[in-house]
């Protein structure tokens, strides 16, 4: 059975897209992959989705944008796609057992938390170490959180600890941080934040759990031990691009290429083939731009196919 | 059929001085990827009816036990095999990560 539009991904991008493409009656078929719905379901609650005066946390909106789309008549698979072949038609894409096949193919595979690769992380994460401090942060009830990292989910993370924690530092490995103004201005006002500049996590210390981190101040060179009972990692995102490579053309960072062009602006090097959301975006990055990325690209599809 | 519920009050008994293997999700209402875990939990438990009793425990209501084994992250899954853990895993690893985990322990893998 030859489809007519599978979409891989299952974030704001690719629900999105699976919403206007049930709507155009392509009946899409997403491979959600094996953890659905992004990185919205490791957030709390989301400020900054328009239509939201109150917020909205960020699991139930990609639970209510899946259901969306199915409601319109999307197909949802929850398996992770392992292999693509984009150079013949109809394109193939692997996920578990099957081969799924389709005219059109909507790539909105996002981007994944990188890890640091200090020694110690590996060996004690779950155990101190962590990367969803919304998830974890009660665990750290009067005790000493460090976050790696400076952007926006840094930051959110910081202050999400704040609410449990006695002590919060933020590890920054520059002098200034690349989060939003707003929740800048939270984390300065906060009393139980302080925030090491210049500064790199180097290894993660403990037996059981994590009991102290070692960090080296860029700057002057100095290497210190300091007693820590987590570590929230929140170093930034890579797109996940691993399968696509000598398929669709990449750019140096790995992130896909589209036209950015009117009037098919989501449109790989590969006729058919379309991107959106994190996987494209290395600037904007956020859950209202994937999502808008995800509706162009369903259109770009309706009209590749209608024209075949 | 859905994942047996453990507390405070019936972990010792359930699971440190049960036999056999049972598998046990850690998780919390406010956690989004315990929210993805919580309908393959419920599914594993009817697949391995017999094999393995798959439960849960709610973080916020049994601070004692998951205190007592050191659970800093959810969803946790450990799996214990005569009251003895034998295999323990942090985050949500999709249905085959758990199979995977269940696999093991029975010596299918």
């Amino acid at each position: 059975m030859v489809r007519k539009l599978i979409i891989i991904g299952s974030g704001p991008a690719g629900y999105t897209a699976a919403v206007y493409a049930a709507r155009a009656e392509l009946k899409p078929l997403v491979l959600a992959g094996e953890k659905s719905g992004g990185q919205l379901m490791n957030t709390g609650a989301v400020e900054n989705w328009p239509g939201t005066k109150e917020g909205v946390m960020g699991p139930e909106l990609m639970i209510e944008m899946r259901q969306q789309a199915v409601k319109f008549g999307a197909e949802m698979v929850d398996k992770q796609v392992t292999k693509v072949d984009l150079s013949q038609r109809p394109f193939k894409v692997w996920a578990g057992e099957e081969i799924y096949e389709a005219e059109a193919v909507i790539v909105a595979t996002g981007a994944e938390s990188v890890m640091s690769g200090v020694p110690g992380e590996k060996e004690l994460l779950g155990r101190g170490v962590a990367t969803c401090a919304v998830c974890d942060a009660p665990f750290y009830r009067d005790k000493v959180a460090y976050v790696i990292g400076g952007g926006d989910a840094a930051v959110e993370d910081a202050l999400a600890l704040t609410k449990h924690a006695k002590e919060v530092y933020l590890v920054h490995r520059r002098d200034e941080l690349r989060a939003s103004k707003i929740m800048v201005k939270r984390v300065k006002e906060n009393e139980k934040i302080k925030i090491l500049w210049n500064t790199e996590l180097k290894e993660v210390l403990g037996k059981d759990k994590v009991e102290k981190i070692k960090v080296r101040d860029n700057q002057s060179g100095e290497e210190k031990e300091l007693v820590a009972d987590g570590v929230f990692l929140a170093i930034g995102h890579k797109p996940a691009t691993e399968m696509f490579k000598n398929q669709l053309t990449l750019d140096e960072k790995g992130y896909i290429k589209i036209s950015m062009e009117y009037p098919i602006v989501t449109q790989t090097n590969i006729q058919g083939v379309f991107a959106a959301g994190d996987v494209v975006d290395y600037r904007y990055k956020q859950a209202v731009t994937a999502a808008g990325m995800g509706c162009q690209a369903a259109l770009d599809a309706e009209k590749y196919l209608e024209q075949q | 059929m859905t994942a047996v519920i453990f507390s405070d009050k019936d972990f010792e008994e359930k699971v440190v001085k049960g036999k056999g293997v049972v598998m046990v999700d850690f998780y919390a209402d406010w956690c989004g990827p315990c929210k993805l875990a919580a309908p393959i939990i419920d599914e594993l438990s009817e697949e391995y009816k017999g094999k393995v009793v798959v439960g849960k425990m709610d973080v916020d209501a049994n601070q004692q036990t998951t205190g007592k084994f050191g659970i800093m992250s959810i969803p946790t899954v450990v799996v214990f095999k005569d009251g003895k853990e034998v295999e323990r895993m942090s985050g949500f690893a999709g249905k085959e990560g758990y199979v995977k985990l269940i696999k093991k322990v029975l010596g299918e893998a």
